[in-house]
């Protein structure tokens, strides 16, 4: 590698530059890939892990972990459609799935922030009760959407592009000027960075936290709402190995899973990747038992390139 | 040629020059000084000799022959131990533990508990360090830790041994220990690199000096004869400093901070003090006579137990470091690495971590006063940084302080400021620096408390002095009863008399 690469490649914008040139030469060899059509598929097709991957940005910012997002996204979009189908009223049934959601990660953040629970256990323990929730809410089946009203959520277009991906673009903004711009946002990395010298700095660390999680809970709603409309109903399997596939995403993006760092510009670029890699796997009929190696394949680069960066800017 | 040679040695980080091309030798059975103002270039010279950072060019010989480190390892196995300015030991194992890491007595894969406590055991008494061995580390003070540190050096066989500022968190009896093991390992032909601050230390140890300035050798004394303090100081900052302390009396008002009969887990006996407005008080004691804990204590930084704070005749009622701060009181811990600096994120947010909330609407953050914020002070406390977006981690240790320093100087509304070790790795020029500054806080009505294990501080800069032994206060001194003698005998406890460690 030349010297001029390197700086490029573990520079802050490394990740960005590599995925100009993955998605150039995607575009270039693979067929049908720059099609208006594939690209808006491809977008619709990242919603769901880029809507959670922006809560799960903050989580793992925090040196935190959730792994019952996908039990949650299952669990919201089932409430949504029940609620709905049972008061008639669309606007009802995603506030409950919201409010649920919410519900669920406000539970995650208690235990883990008051009762000082590991946040693997914790989430592991909710993501099985949630899911049996699901599954005996709709004794195992899934459940049809009666007003077609509610598909509109995710067939509608806004200026030729589906609303899904409009809400999607939006919460990519919200949470970035989260971040950067706020109190919430900076004390999140201050705590993964350090939690006692936050904490001594008159950071309010366990309210930091349950926010946290309460806003997972939120969004993994939000989520749950978008795949029940997408799939026109409630599954109680739907979303399974969601948790794997975000925490991925974020990896690739720069989200240090010991804490305080994290970009939601970073986080985009992981999602796309994962997002492209899949899209021109599909095009190229290559099987889905080969998919899996490729996905595990690119995330072991991508962790690697970012252990180079750091040692490459001195940190240890 | 020397036995330890250091040649033409030069690094460069992103945005600073660490070290330009520095030579200089040492002989065996010497004690080298290094001595430079934060950021100088001393703690990466010496990592560049443990094998932890490597030279972009030059070399370092011993004993004639290129030492070519691919790691710290491969220097150990060379003979080069080194202390670092931030301590390295496994919070979790107990002392003896630590100190056998690596090596550990064994038979067929499980260790030899007995035999490690023996040989440790017989380690430290040869070395006249008293610590329990069978205590985690994590129960240790930072003092205590640093001694553990210490024993590590001494019990390898090493030929080259390198401390970034050993003393810097231990008390003067500690110190003592400490050098009397320098002197020995002298004795046995050892080459010692010692990095300090303090420049009596140097003086009472050091054969041979080195200044850095800059990343370059401003300076090197082959002997220490005729060679005086005023010169060492110029050398290092680059102008005359005549009194470091610049003490000024000041206007004292009425009480702002009393403490009454506070206790908590790590402080059975309840303490007492107050504070008054425009007043520097200063604690002294030894390591582990309660200090730390009781300000932690009023900071509420742990739970307590028992007593009341008032902040100018108000109850505090707030038990967490939030509540306090909102009550006026803050509190720059001691221990940098663990209760100060924010790894991963920048000297910008490092500072205004605390004090953003002055300048926040919606819990949305003003730009504009942050960045200004976080100029103003890497100006007044001179950090030496690339940038404000620097990553804190990868400043120098008093480089660090000074900007944990700011955090709390940055703060609004502050009534009383409690600074434990403020200087701590902080070089003599920003020091009185730091001391202008704490008269100006004062002067403006502040309550001050200083916490500090070195006394010349302590008398230079506080109107009133309490001696904290055994975790109770037992001595206090107006600035007029000041004496080194009484202060130090009030420390010490009772079966000790002071002439063992007055020097
Ligand atoms: N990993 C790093 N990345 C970037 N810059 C670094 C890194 N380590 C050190 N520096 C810079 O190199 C310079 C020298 O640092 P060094 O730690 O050697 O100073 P020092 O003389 O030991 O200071 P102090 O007295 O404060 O301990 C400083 O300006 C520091 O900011
Ligand atoms: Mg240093």
């Amino acid at each position: 590698m030349t010297d001029q690469l390197k700086k490029i490649l573990l520079g802050e914008q490394g990740l960005v530059v590599i995925f100009v040139v993955a998605f150039a030469l995607v575009s270039a060899l693979v067929p049908n890939f720059l099609t208006d059509r594939n690209m808006l598929g491809l977008l619709q097709s990242v919603v769901t892990v880029g809507i959670v991957a922006c809560t799960m940005m903050f989580c793992l910012a925090a040196r935190d972990f959730d792994l019952s997002v996908g039990s949650i996204v299952a669990f919201a979009g089932m409430v949504a459609v029940m609620a709905s189908n049972y008061t008639g009223s669309i606007l009802l049934g995603l506030l409950a799935a919201i409010a649920c959601g919410a519900f669920v990660g406000f539970i995650n953040g208690v235990v883990i922030a008051k009762f000082r629970i590991n946040a693997l256990i914790t989430t592991l323990a909710t993501m099985q009760i949630v899911r049996g929730f699901a599954l005996i809410a709709s004794d195992g089946r899934a459940v049809g959407i009666h007003s077609p009203d509610f598909y509109q959520l995710a067939l509608s277009k806004l200026l030729g592009i589906p609303t899904p991906v409009w809400v999607l673009a939006i919460l990519f903004c919200i949470f970035g000027f989260v971040l950067n711009r706020t109190v919430f946002g900076k004390n999140t990395l201050a705590i993964g960075g350090n939690p006692e010298a936050s904490r001594l700095a008159g950071v309010n660390v366990d309210r930091t936290r349950i926010c946290i999680f309460a806003l997972q809970g939120v969004v993994c709603g939000i989520a749950g709402i978008l795949l029940a409309s997408r799939i026109t109903s409630g599954q109680p399997n739907a979303a399974v190995g969601l948790e794997l596939s975000v925490i991925s995403a974020c990896v690739l993006g720069g989200v240090s899973l010991a804490g305080g760092r994290a970009t939601m510009s970073g986080v985009i670029v992981g999602v796309l990747i994962m997002g492209i890699a899949e899209n021109a796997m599909n095009l190229l009929n290559i099987p889905a038992f080969y998919q899996y190696i490729v996905r595990g394949v690119i995330l072991l680069l991508a962790v690697l390139l970012d252990n180079l960066r750091s040692s490459a800017l001195g940190r240890r | 040629m020397s036995f330890l040679d250091f040649s033409h040695v030069t690094k460069t980080y992103p945005g600073v020059k660490a070290l330009s091309d520095v030579s200089f030798g040492v002989d065996k059975g010497a004690v080298h000084g290094l001595m430079g103002e934060n950021g100088a270039g001393k703690s990466t010279l010496i990592k560049i000799l443990s094998g932890d950072q490597h030279a972009d060019q030059g070399e370092i010989r011993i004993d004639g022959r290129v030492q070519a480190y691919t790691s710290t390892r491969d220097a150990f196995d060379n003979g080069v131990i080194v202390i670092h300015q931030e301590l390295q030991l496994v919070p979790e194992l107990t002392v003896a533990e630590n100190l056998s890491l690596g090596r550990f007595p064994a038979n067929a894969g499980i260790i030899a508990g007995r035999r490690m406590l023996d040989d440790v055991g017989a380690k430290l008494k040869s070395a006249g360090i008293d610590i329990d061995m069978r205590r985690k580390v994590k129960t240790l003070s930072i003092g205590e830790r640093q001694m553990v540190e210490i024993a590590k050096a001494v019990m390898l066989d090493a030929r080259v041994i390198a401390l970034d500022e050993p003393t810097s968190s231990l008390s003067s009896r500690e110190s003592e220990i400490l050098f009397s093991l320098i002197n020995r390992l002298r004795g046995e032909g050892k080459v010692i690199i010692y990095v300090s601050h303090r420049l009596d230390e140097v003086f009472r140890l050091c054969d041979s000096l080195t200044v850095l300035r800059d990343g370059k050798l401003a300076a090197h004394h082959a002997s220490l004869k005729g060679v005086t303090r005023d010169q060492v100081v110029a050398e290092m900052v680059g102008r005359e400093i005549s009194d470091i302390w610049g003490f000024r009396a000041r206007k004292i008002g009425d009480v702002r901070l009393k403490v009454d009969a506070l206790s908590g887990p790590k402080l059975q006996t309840p303490a007492s003090f107050e504070a008054r407005a425009g007043e520097i008080v200063g604690f002294f004691g030894l390591i582990g006579a309660g200090r730390s804990e009781l300000m932690r204590l009023v900071y509420g930084a742990d739970p307590r137990s028992g007593g009341t704070i008032t902040v100018d005749g108000k109850l505090v009622r707030a038990t967490d470091p939030r509540g306090t701060i909102r009550a006026g009181i803050v509190l720059c811990s001691e221990d940098r690495k663990h209760d100060g600096i924010i790894q991963g994120r920048s000297v910008e947010e490092n500072i205004n971590i605390s004090s953003r909330r002055h300048h926040t609407r919606f819990g949305v953050l003003n730009r504009a006063s942050e960045i200004a914020t976080a100029e103003t002070f890497i100006k007044k406390l001179k950090v030496r940084t690339p940038s404000r977006k620097q990553d804190i981690i990868n400043l120098s240790g008093g480089n660090q302080q000074k900007v944990i320093l700011g955090r709390w100087l940055s703060e609004q509304g502050v009534r009383v400021l409690i600074v434990d070790e403020p200087t701590r790795g902080i070089d003599v020029g920003a020091k009185s620096e730091i001391y202008e500054l704490l008269y100006q806080l004062a002067q403006d009505g502040m309550a001050i408390v200083v916490v500090s294990s070195e006394l010349p501080e302590v008398m230079g800069i506080c109107d009133r002095i309490l001696v904290m032994c055994g975790g109770r206060v037992s001595a206090e001194l107006t600035r007029d009863q000041f004496a080194e003698r009484a202060i130090l005998a009030a420390a010490l406890p009772d079966q000790k008399t002071p002439d063992a460690i007055a020097s």
